[in-house]
């Protein structure tokens, strides 16, 4: 991710170089008949506050619907809160020893992780792997494009009804696909493994398309000469994939992971929709679920504020970890690699 | 790299879309049969006759026509507030100069990174203080302005205004705001139809906020999904039939726009 950030922030000092941004106005008089100067000012005041101008609306409406809710969670998580009654008496870190007590929280927990193990490494390795299919001369390129796409468009609750059913313990399509190649039907919605590997389909599903063709832009912006001698090496089509490819392509590939951790560590429309107990907590002893939907239980099923922040919280503290820990593994597999 | 790839690489992505697109079969094979299809030994190939019967039904079940209106409304409302603000705003970052504009950028980047379900306790308490629970108002306001439509818009507008332009408009006694809209616009067209489809697609999709915040009598098309597949017993023909006709809007949406879908992802790989 610092990668790929890091071009606007770099970019920046030249940005920042002359802060009043005078070139222009100390260009003017040169140029045209002096202007009288109130005119002048007027310019000057133009050119110092319009950039303000500009940025104050969305910064005023990002306080109020971006900021400021971050800030307020961790107040809230303080107190007693009371989804009905509101605001109650301050309770300290006592919201946070209860989440982290109740044996839920560790169960939701390791489903989280588990499922986004099963999901993000998987769909890494096939959205490269299609990414590399569609670098090529392919006839109707844009077309093929679009096709990996398809199931981006389809809402993950929609997603989830689907592969609920496909699914299904008793009469879904995979378990009567595995009758015919003679194996015994899993119970997808009561093992917790199987599970969590049911619920990694939704995700690799939805994501690897979009991935490859993030993927397939960085591909493209290889240098095709770097092939042209390769070739000319000896190197097939094949082992230019996996040294030349691979490498070049790095910074954005950890910024899939990156992005992938963010979002599937806060999973909760796939397992909840794919649950069909009625108090969709992620199965009848939560064999599936996950951090979020522990929020949501805290929150609007037990009606208490206060642990529900201290669990989105929690829940951040693991992204936070996760991502860094993605990051550092992902930079020692580098450096391993150059070693070779 | 001359040569056109093989029928290797065909058979390949082929398989790989027919994947993709089997579970949307899947969905419209099951919702146009009666609900014993589910139990039958092997699945039908073809699709049967009943699936506006099961629609007809899903109208019945849930407020299926208010939920499209409101994902219509509380979509459109919100992409064009973020198309109208990041512009505004990511006009400013990539071209003008000004003092706290490298700090100002770099927090609206940190943000991006912050998982949404952290503010979503405040929001509510927030909402019902308004009195805006239930009201498809509240589930538009987390959206109206987004980190990454800035951070979008300014990437795109770094590249897209070459600076001799705006140089060139002031010399000539531009007012700021006039290089905005004769300079800026314009060239920001391509970058805020992508961002347009983005943010509409992803608060049509949108499931959590939602689920808190609305009621199931005035739901979003997500949540009347939902509804549908909360009951105890299940009638796959029912729910699937449901499942389809939620995603055809964006899936028309798809067809028409693909294209900008696809340089969106990809521009945005390029310029992150």
């Amino acid at each position: 991710m610092t990668q790929d950030l890091s071009t606007p922030v770099g970019g920046a000092p030249t940005m920042g170089a002359s802060p009043t941004g005078a070139s222009p106005s100390a260009g003017m008089p040169t140029r045209r008949p002096p202007a009288p100067p109130w005119r002048q000012r007027l310019h000057h005041w133009d050119v110092t506050l319009s950039p303000y101008l500009y940025i104050s609306p969305f910064f005023l409406l990002f306080l109020v619907v971006g900021m400021f809710p971050l800030v307020y969670t961790a107040y809230v998580s303080v107190y007693d809160w009371d989804l009905i009654g509101g605001q109650g008496e301050f309770v300290g870190l006592q919201n946070y020893r209860a989440v982290l007590d109740n044996p839920y929280f560790l169960k939701s927990l390791v489903n989280t992780i588990s499922i986004f193990v099963l999901s993000s490494g998987p769909q890494v390795v096939l959205a490269v792997v299609i990414a590399g299919l569609l670098d090529t001369r392919l006839r109707a390129s844009t077309l093929w494009r679009m096709s990996v796409l398809l199931p981006f468009v389809v809402a993950p609750a929609a997603v989830a009804i689907i592969f609920g059913s496909l699914y299904g313990d008793r009469y879904g399509l995979v378990n009567e696909a595995l009758g015919w190649i003679g194996l015994s039907p899993v119970q997808w919605h009561v093992d917790r493994l199987s599970s969590h590997l049911a619920i990694a389909t939704m995700v690799n599903w939805r994501w690897t398309g979009y991935n490859a063709l993030i993927l397939l832009a960085a591909m493209q912006a290889v240098p095709r000469d770097l092939y042209e001698s390769a070739g000319l090496d000896g190197a097939g089509k094949v082992r230019q994939f996996l040294s030349i490819t691979v490498p070049m392509i790095r910074p954005t590939v950890i910024f899939v992971i990156i992005t992938s951790t963010i979002g599937g560590l806060q999973i909760f429309a796939e397992p909840r929709l794919f649950d069909t107990t009625p108090a969709q907590n992620g199965g009848s002893d939560r064999q599936f679920g996950t951090m979020t939907m522990l929020v949501y239980d805290f929150g609007w099923h037990l009606r208490d504020l206060g642990r529900a922040s201290a669990t989105a919280w929690l829940l951040f503290l693991v992204i936070i970890v996760i991502a860094l820990l993605n990051f550092a593994l992902t930079r020692r597999v580098r450096s391993l690699g150059g070693s070779r | 790299m001359n040569r056109r790839p093989g029928f290797l690489v065909y058979g390949l992505l082929g398989a790989f879309v027919l994947g993709s697109a089997l579970p949307l079969y899947w969905s419209f094979l099951v919702g146009s049969h009666t609900k014993e299809v589910m139990t039958r030994q092997t699945p039908p190939l073809l699709p049967g006759g009943h699936f506006l019967e099961n629609a007809r039904r899903v109208f019945e079940t849930v407020p299926f026509w208010k939920a499209l209106g409101n994902s219509l409304l509380v979509s459109s409302v919100t992409a064009t507030s973020v198309v109208f603000f990041c512009t505004l705003a990511g006009f400013a970052f990539a071209k003008l100069r000004f003092r706290g504009s490298t700090p100002l950028l770099l927090f609206v980047i940190v943000t991006m990174a912050v998982p949404t379900q952290l503010g979503v306790v405040p929001l509510f308490i927030l909402m019902a203080k308004l009195g805006w629970t239930g009201s498809v108002w509240a589930a538009a306001i987390p959206w109206i302005v987004t980190a990454f439509g800035v951070f979008f818009m300014r990437q795109f507008l770094v590249d897209a205004v070459p600076d001799e332009l705006i140089e060139a408009a002031r010399v000539d006694g531009c007012s700021q705001i006039r290089v905005f809209w004769t300079v800026g616009v314009p060239a920001a067209r391509p970058a805020a139809a992508i961002l347009w489809l983005f943010t509409f697609m992803q608060v049509w999709t949108d499931f959590f906020w939602p689920l808190i915040v609305l009621s199931n009598d005035n739901p979003t098309v997500q949540i009347a999904l939902n509804q549908l597949q909360s009951g105890y017993y299940k009638d796959y023909s029912l729910l699937l039939a449901g499942t389809s006709l939620a995603t055809v809007p964006l899936l028309i949406l798809f067809v028409a726009t693909g294209r900008q879908f696809v340089s969106g992802i990809m521009q945005g790989a390029v310029k992150g």
